[in-house]
């Protein structure tokens, strides 16, 4: 019969238009071999100067795709200027369209030195690209590793309750409780994967060097370390320096706070007896409460973003660290066994 | 009366040619796939500007590339050249460094239209390089070839224009070695971490000193001729390796581990340090 309709028919135009798609969270970013290229050659080509750039490409599902990407001029702090940054922009996205380029933008790279990206600039571009874009997303790419024979590259995404609470521009220590928001949940990494297309697979493989001797990556087997762990210690003491400041800052704050809070009481009890005395004398009692009085001025607690950001940057050099200095264990460990096998071939026989 | 008889010649202007050569990042190579996949569906090939800079010793460096729109019909070839410009300024604006080297175009040979595009490109620069990257595989394999034009003249004619082959350079930066596995297949799930990548440098060094082993031992029974560029060059290798007494190396590796320990456990501390101060912090208020 046409009007016994099962209960999963299609909703109707009025349901699907009214519930709201939630999107599934980004798991992944995918990047194409070809950006991974471009990136590392600009950001290469103009350090150690900080360099930017847009990434284009495709938002599917809880992928990321991003298929190109185009570099940003250097841009001086100058008003005039700004505009002609802009027009760059479009010019640029103009172009990529006619030769069917994905023409959408989801986020921009940057390098930076020795890991230390963690600054309120970062945070506002991505609040600023937030407004505009629905997913974004921030690749950073750190030319100094390339020499240890790494592909130092990350995506990073602030996370959705860090944003919120930026938003309210309300960074004292009672939201932080409540959002249970603490230092490691500001930035959010997520994995990278890199995808070629066929073609561009078939010619690289045809590509590769032959011989085995110039396939070897030998910068990864470096033992001189100093210069790179020197920096990273260097840059920890700094910003050791930049949290006790901030920490300092707090201390202030809580002692001029409970100073305050005895001075209100002090002024309360002095009320209280006033009250008491002009009861007596059978007189209104004055309010228990003055808000003009500078003594209940509240005082106002201090943001805690920067220690945020400088104890992720503390963070970030420590893991750094960590990271560079258990795997030159392990060589420096390995090392000897190597050279205890190469030594009875090379010495015993008589070649050297 | 004698007429004298003028002999026209055909000649070839001296081939500097041969001391030309090019270099191409693998980036353009990319560059070059990444628009033949994406080219709209009635063009059967792409045409773009290549980026680069002249090297003191005559090379040509091909850094960058960028495809520009074009149509091709029977015999007449149109290039969006307004296009072709403004990519340029706004290549310029990020490297300024960077100028038109050459063209390049996807597919084998160098066909008829090719040489009018040339001659264009040559009112760009003096003397384009033309690459040719053949998507269609047609020989079997993915051939790259480099040209530079020649004009053939006669006499005072201009005849033809000759497009010479060029040695080609494929040529890798370190950053880019690096990723190279994984610029290789189609489809990689992670960025291979450090000790991966020191896993796999680490086999492939013993893999050649193994290679080298076996050879000096077949030299030295007799299996292969002996070459002695080659023993010299293994002899140079094992010299350069420092004399030292196992003791004083133990010692110095030892010494070396332990200061790495200390910092291993000095930037632990901070991390533990980090997490109470930050406990601390927004510690609830008693007052």
């Amino acid at each position: 019969m046409a009007n016994t309709t099962t209960p999963t028919m299609a909703r109707s135009f009025l349901q699907v238009a009214a519930t709201e798609e939630v999107a599934p969270p980004l798991r992944a970013v995918q990047i194409e071999g070809l950006v991974v290229l471009k990136i590392i050659k600009h950001c290469k080509e103009l350090s150690p100067s900080l360099v930017t750039g847009q990434l284009l490409g495709l938002d599917v599902g809880s992928v990321l795709e991003v298929t190109n990407c185009f570099p940003f001029p250097i841009r001086e702090e100058d008003e005039e200027i700004e505009a002609e940054g802009a027009n760059y922009q479009l010019e640029m996205m103009r172009c990529l369209r006619e030769v069917n380029v994905d023409n959408n933008t989801v986020g921009w790279y940057q390098s930076m030195l020795f890991g230390c990206f963690q600054t309120v600039e970062l945070i506002e571009t991505f609040m600023n690209y937030q407004e505009n874009i629905k997913r974004c997303v921030c690749i950073i790419y750190d030319p100094s590793r390339a020499n240890q024979g790494v592909l130092a590259l990350k995506a990073l995404k602030l996370s959705d309750s860090f944003m919120d609470l930026y938003r309210s521009n309300n960074f004292t220590g009672e939201k932080l409780r409540e959002k249970n928001l603490s230092w490691v949940d500001i930035f959010e990494e997520i994995p990278i994967k890199v995808s070629n297309s066929a073609l561009i697979s078939a010619f690289m493989t045809e590509l590769e060097d032959d011989t085995p001797v110039t396939q070897c990556d030998y910068d990864r087997l470096q033992l001189s370390t100093s210069p790179y762990l020197e920096r990273n210690v260097e840059f920890l003491i700094e910003c050791m320096d930049d949290l006790s400041i901030e920490q300092q800052k707090f201390q202030y704050y809580y002692r001029n706070l409970s100073r305050q809070q005895a001075q209100q009481q002090a002024w309360l009890q002095k009320r209280r007896s006033e009250n008491m005395s002009r009861k007596a004398a059978g007189e209104e009692p004055l309010p228990e409460e003055d808000p003009s009085n500078p003594v209940f001025k509240p005082i106002p607690e201090p943001s805690r973003l920067d220690s945020f950001l400088i104890t992720n940057q503390i963070a970030n050099y420590c893991n750094q660290i960590n990271g560079y200095v258990t795997d030159l264990k392990d060589r420096l460990i390995s090392y000897p066994g190597f050279w205890a096998e190469l030594q009875p071939i090379i010495f015993d026989e008589g070649l050297a | 009366m004698a007429a004298s008889e003028q002999k026209t010649v055909l000649q070839f202007p001296p081939s500097f040619s041969s001391t030309l050569s090019a270099k191409v990042h693998p980036l353009v190579i990319f560059n070059i796939c990444d628009c033949y996949v994406r080219r709209p569906d009635q063009a059967e090939r792409v045409i773009g500007t290549l980026l680069g800079s002249v090297l003191p010793d005559g090379t040509v460096d091909i850094r960058n590339s960028y495809a520009v729109p074009h149509n091709e019909s029977s015999g007449q070839v149109a290039l969006d050249i307004d296009y072709h410009h403004n990519l340029l300024l706004s290549h310029q604006k990020v490297n300024p460094k960077e100028v038109i080297v050459g063209w390049y175009s996807t597919g084998l040979g160098v066909t008829g239209g090719s040489a009018l595009i040339h001659e264009f490109y040559s009112r760009e620069v003096p003397n384009p390089i033309h690459l040719t990257v053949d998507t269609g595989f047609r020989n079997g394999e993915g051939t790259i070839k480099a040209y530079v034009s020649v004009n053939l003249s006669l006499g005072d004619r201009p005849l033809a224009a000759q497009f010479q082959e060029v040695p080609l350079d494929l040529r890798m930066v370190e950053a880019e070695r690096i990723g190279f596995d994984v610029l290789k297949s189609t489809m990689v799930d992670k960025i291979p971490s450090d000790l991966e990548g020191m896993e796999i440098s680490m086999q492939r060094l013993l893999a050649l000193i193994d290679d080298v082993y076996k050879y000096v031992d077949d030299v030295v029974e007799g299996h292969t001729a002996p070459d002695n560029n080659i023993g010299r060059f293994i002899s140079d290798t094992v010299a350069s390796l420092p004399k030292l007494s196992p003791p004083a190396f133990d010692k110095l590796v030892n010494d070396n581990v332990q200061d790495h320990l200390l910092l291993l456990y000095l930037s632990s501390i901070t991390r533990t340090q980090l997490s109470l101060a930050e406990k601390l912090n927004t510690a609830a208020q008693i007052l």
